[in-house]
């Protein structure tokens, strides 16, 4: 069954893969590149050079072309294929999470070299059957919702493909029983994301999108790396169970680090986190995330939401027995999980690009479940991926939803009073807006509460600081979340012309909103126990390992404590209000009594620009000397082209010495004779 | 066997009487009958040619000598006087268009190369140093004349005239090496010699330079060469392709038997000329070529490398060597008289032309030309699964087994630079714009390039024949 799960994505993605290849060559059997795609992006790449960010672009269905051979054939293969693997999952949660049937299915060995053994081995276990659920609950949706969403779409075999490839990596990811197959499924679902954020290729922004994402990661990656490096010195494995075992007899020792002699566990911990920041877009590699938005809707829902970028989050979970041997990598944790929490939120309420505050907000969000993780509650952690995963992919399909409706205009402040028009979308939306902010018995409630209840009771340096920013995040958040919905659903529509003609979605992509918004609703409560309550020992086992008792701490923290976060809910809520329905003026004035604060948040902390001067510039300027003296000069000039100019200045020498006058033949002969000679009389020849 | 003059046997000298008696009843042919009867005599030539090569096979197997043991029979002369043989009948049938057009109807240029073939039988049957020049001179004074067979053309007489007086010196410097051989070790028989000489004195390495200077000249070997661009060009092409060949192949075979069954005693002499010679060819060879315009130019320096990496082989002084030498002739006689055919082949408006420009666009005048112009360019490149590769495989293989690394080092590095001038000709012909049609090929062209392009092409799949045979002869030098 769980091969079934893994496979069925893959052959999915194999399957449209052969159809769009075949496709694309029935449809352009010359090779020659169409001419299209360039209308309606010009002013956009330009805003988008110029780091213009309150206009980011709209989402691009591309211009009419007829649509590859088999692409309905693609689209029914790749999402039946994937509903199968969802409900298989949902079975699987049960089978492994109450009836406790973990399992380990080693496919074959993959690498044999010295100490180094790898195999490919399924996992199962209640973390990785959790993971499953969302992985392919979501996803599924994802490819059903695509099939409306890119209904104008010529490559759609492509998209389908790159989708299902996805969500093979990510299962590759979520089922490894070593390091080395985790990396295998990070880097592939780094692969896939860089396929879809790029999947408008023609469209120079989405290109520089992926580009950004694909290096922001690999700067993760590398930590991550070392830090696989690092485990296999200290332990000499990468089998995750090989490691737990080694794991407690590893406390107290150093390795010596960049000259550094460094605790062996922090470190490694450390390089490893690194990696998930890079994965989860925390504060320092979240540059990516928005960017990233450039790609399709169904891909920010897949990828953005509720999949990749919690890879990071999953990760730390499953090597939680590492975690908590290390409280200074944990407090490390919780730092930077606090500090994106609020810093994202904090951006999240300028911008004006629906897609973008969605994007903020996963970010967010992502930095609420490293406070978990840094607190040592895990399962709290995975509680809120959990139900993250829903109503985040409900709101960014929704938003979609919206993107359709609005023939592609993405900037709220174009929106308005649009619940008249599409009704099903806003109230989907409103959930997916309670559930986010945490409005009592959706979803949100109970994972963040607990959240919150865990950053209080942590024994970690950074507690109370992880503590205060997860609850100001979270007013925050309901605020800007708010101001999504008001601006775009209610008050006076802006662009008329747009309005007039906003319609509802097709069934395709109503029928996963739908699926999600229960989803954001229903998997709160039930779930509750098995997270965060007295049924987390029964139900994980040994596959997340919490610190002790900080569950039990969490149900006793003060009625203050508990209840924060929903006054912050309503607090945000009736500040949205206030701004945008009661009185609109107000925000405008204070943007322009605070001119400053406003600018700085609008630029996102002004990071962009800090990267580019930092790494960007100089990375551009090594690349370019490189390029130009390395490269240019110094290789080509005393490489090939030195070489083949030498070869040239010998040759012209040589053809000058055939004069074509006999003497200096006869004279070339003698002297041939009279070296020989002369070599063999006073030369080596004479021994 | 009766058949003997003056008490030795004859036998073992057939083929070469057969080639003498039939171009004497050629020339009377063409002395009585005149000019107009060219075209028959040149078909009788080839058959003639095509007959001795049959009676070569015919002899009786195993080592024959005769005439006091200075003419040797074995499977080392087997295999090069058919190699000789086939080179200069396919030169011969290449000389077809050539000779036809009126002014140009000589009837001696078919015996000339009669003549000159039996030179080359003799010179790579000799067995002491007297043959040795018989077969020699008896060669070049064909060769010669048939440089200036094209009397009208100033290019043509001088370069008949430059080989001749080149060669007068070369023959000279291989006398005076023969005669201070014969001074220190009393003998001219190369298995006398190679009993004698066990010590290298300074006289007999004296000698021994002068000797292989001369034969140097032969193969066109770097610095002895200086001749054979300006004769490849001056020549008529039908002759360069001629001189491309058949003298090579004799001239390459006394060279490897009087090294390894004259002076076995004083190889590391030897060797240094060998090694000194080959690197200077190969590296000249390859970096000249590229500064040509003239295909038949760039074919001269390309056989001046040629013949320095078939000494590589020599150089290891091994019966693997040999084997590497044989094998290395053979295949460049293949590829050399294909790639003459196209030569020839290049006519427009039935005046030849011989510039590289020329061949633009050949790919889409002519794509079959092209092609196989192509297919033997890469083979004289040594770009694998091509025959050439192979010819170069085994010499090299010969050097390293031998310990020569650095001239297997050097020789490679040749190689490569060789390979550019190769594939300039291959991309003017498939990338630039082209010229205009070519002439329609002649069927005896087209057929010598099936032939030679199929040979090389398909060499890798079944080589046995051909290796079997090297091996078999290079083991008669031991």
């Amino acid at each position: 069954m769980i091969q079934a799960i893994v496979f069925l994505p893959l052959i999915g993605a194999l399957v449209a893969g052969a159809i769009a290849i075949y496709g694309a060559h029935a449809r352009n059997p010359s090779g020659d590149e169409m001419e299209h795609g360039d209308h309606g992006h010009g002013a956009h790449a330009h805003a988008s050079d110029a780091h213009v960010h309150d206009d980011h672009g709209h989402d691009d269905h591309g211009p009419i072309e007829p649509p590859a051979a088999g692409s309905r054939a693609a689209e029914i293969i790749t999402t039946a294929l994937l509903l199968i693997a969802a409900g298989l999952s949902w079975v699987v949660l049960v089978d492994v999470g109450f009836l406790k049937h973990d399992a380990r299915v080693v496919l074959f060995s993959w690498i044999n070299s010295g100490d180094l053994n790898v195999n490919w081995t399924l996992r199962v276990d209640t973390l990785t059957a959790v993971m499953l659920v969302v992985v392919n609950t979501v996803s599924s949706l994802v490819h059903l919702y695509s099939i409306g969403y890119m209904n104008e779409d010529p490559n759609r075999p492509r998209f389908m493909a790159y989708l299902s490839l996805f969500t093979f990596a990510m299962l590759m990811l979520v089922t490894a029983d070593n390091l080395v197959q985790l990396f295998f499924g990070w880097e592939g679902v780094g692969l896939a994301s860089y396929l879809l954020i790029g999947f408008w290729f023609r469209k120079p922004s989405a290109n520089a999108a992926a580009i950004k994402a694909f290096v922001v990661n690999r700067v993760g990656d590398f930590g991550f790396a070392l830090g696989i490096f690092a485990i296999f010195m200290l332990v000499g494995s990468t089998d995750f169970d090989t490691i737990f075992g080694a794991a407690p007899g590893l406390t107290g020792k150093t390795i010596n680090f960049l000259g550094w002699n460094a605790d062996a566990l922090t470190l490694t911990c450390l390089l490893l986190f690194m990696g998930a920041m890079g994965k989860s877009a925390q504060f320092l590699l979240h540059t990516w995330l928005p960017d990233a938005m450039e790609g399709p809707t169904p891909v920010s829902a897949l990828i953005h939401a509720a999949t990749m970028v919690t890879a990071g989050v999953f990760m730390v979970a499953r090597l939680s027995p590492l975690f908590e041997l290390a409280p200074n990598a944990q407090a490390v944790v919780m730092l930077f999980g606090a500090s994106t929490a609020f810093f994202a939120a904090t951006i999240g309420l300028v911008q004006n690009d629906i897609k973008r505050i969605i994007a903020y907000s996963t970010c967010s969000q992502l930095g609420y479940m490293f406070v978990a993780m840094g607190a040592g509650a895990y399962s709290v952690g995975m509680f809120h991926l959990f139900t993250h995963a829903f109503f985040k992919a409900l709101l960014f399909l929704g938003a979609g939803s919206v993107i359709h409706a609005m023939h592609h205009e993405q900037d709220i402040r174009n929106m308005g009073g649009l619940k008249d028009r599409i009704p099903f979308t806003y109230i989907v939306m409103t959930i997916g807006t309670l559930a986010l902010t945490g409005f009592p018995l959706t979803a949100g409630y109970f994972s963040k509460d607990a959240i919150i209840e865990s950053a209080f009771v942590a024994h970690n340096p950074f507690a109370l600081y992880g503590f205060l920013m997860t609850v100001v995040a979270a007013l925050l958040t309901s605020f800007y979340s708010w101001r999504l919905v008001f601006k775009t659903f209610h008050g006076e529509p802006h662009d008329h012309h747009h309005y007039e003609q906003a319609h509802e979605s097709p069934l395709t992509m109503l029928v996963p909103l739908g699926v999600l918004a229960a989803g954001s609703i229903l998997a709160g409560f039930p779930f509750k126990e098995l997270f965060t309550g007295h049924g987390v020992g029964e139900f994980f086992r040994d596959s997340i390992k919490n610190k002790p008792d900080i569950l039990e701490e969490m149900h006793h923290v003060p009625a203050l404590v508990a209840y924060s976060p929903t006054i912050m809910m309503i607090v945000g809520f009736v500040v949205a209000w206030l701004f945008y329905i009661r009185r609109p003026y107000l925000p405008v004035e204070l943007a322009n009594q605070h001119q400053g604060l406003y600018k700085f948040l609008l630029n996102k902390w002004y990071f962009d620009e800090l990267y580019e001067i930092i790494f960007v510039r100089p990375a551009k300027w090594l690349g370019r000397f490189l390029w130009k003296k390395g490269d240019g000069f110094v290789i080509d000039g005393f490489g090939p082209d030195g070489v083949s100019a030498r070869v040239l200045d010998v040759t012209r020498n040589v053809v000058k010495l055939q004069t074509g006058y006999l003497y200096h033949y006869a004279f070339a002969m003698l002297v041939g004779v009279a070296g020989l000679i002369t070599w063999f009389i006073f030369g080596a020849g004479a021994r | 066997m009766s058949f003997q003059a003056a008490g030795y046997s004859l036998t073992p000298a057939l083929p070469e009487l057969v080639l003498t008696v039939s171009a004497m009843v050629l020339l009377m042919l063409g002395a009585f009958r005149g000019e107009k009867i060219t075209g028959l005599v040149t078909a009788l030539a080839v058959a003639m040619l095509v007959v001795t090569g049959l009676v070569v096979l015919w002899l009786p197997a195993g080592k024959l000598t005769t005439f006091g043991g200075s003419f040797i029979v074995d499977d080392f002369a087997r295999f090069l006087k058919v190699l000789a043989l086939t080179g200069s009948a396919v030169a011969l049938i290449l000389s077809r268009g050539f000779l036809e057009e009126p002014s140009r109807r000589i009837f001696e240029y078919a015996i000339l190369i009669m003549l000159s073939t039996v030179g080359m039988m003799i010179l790579i049957s000799a067995a002491d140093l007297i043959t040795l020049y018989l077969g020699l001179e008896l060669m070049s004074l064909a060769l010669y004349v048939v440089a200036s067979s094209h009397r009208d053309d100033a290019k043509s007489t001088e370069a008949g005239l430059k080989y001749f007086v080149l060669g007068a010196l070369s023959s000279g410097m291989l006398l005076y090496g023969a005669s201070l051989i014969y001074g220190f070790t009393g003998t001219v028989s190369f298995a006398g010699i190679a009993a004698a000489a066990k010590e290298p004195t300074t006289g007999l390495v004296f000698g021994l330079v002068f000797l292989l200077a001369g034969l140097c000249f032969k193969i066109s070997a770097v610095p002895f060469h200086m001749w054979t661009p300006d004769v490849y060009e001056g020549a008529p092409t039908p002759v360069t392709a001629f001189f491309a060949s058949a003298p090579k192949v004799a001239a390459l075979a006394v060279f490897t038997r009087v090294a390894l069954t004259a002076f076995p005693g004083i190889t590391s002499q030897w060797q240094q000329i060998v090694v000194f010679v080959a690197i200077a060819s190969m590296v000249l060879g390859s970096f000249a070529a590229i500064g040509q315009k003239n295909i038949k130019r760039l074919m001269a320096y390309s056989s001046i490398g040629h013949m320095g990496f078939a000494l590589v082989g020599l150089a290891a002084g091994t019966q693997e060597g040999a084997q590497g030498v044989l094998v290395y002739i053979a295949i460049y006689v293949a590829m050399t008289l294909g790639t003459f055919s196209v030569i020839l082949a290049m006519k427009r408006n039935g005046q030849p032309v011989e510039t590289i420009s020329d061949f633009a666009g050949l790919s889409r005048t002519n794509p079959l030309l092209a092609f196989f112009l192509a297919m033997l360019l890469f083979s004289l490149a040594g770009i694998p699964p091509l025959a050439g590769f192979f010819a170069k495989f085994y010499v090299f293989l010969a050097a390293i087994k031998a310990g020569l690394f650095t001239l297997a080092v050097i020789g490679v590095v040749a190689s490569v630079i060789g390979a550019f001038y190769y594939l300039t000709i291959i991309k003017v012909m498939y990338f630039d714009e082209p010229k205009g049609a070519v002439d329609p090929v002649r069927t005896e062209l087209r057929t010598v390039l099936a032939v030679a392009g199929g040979f090389n092409m398909l060499f890798f799949i079944y080589p046995a024949p051909l290796i079997t045979a090297a091996t078999a002869a290079a083991k008669s030098l031991f």
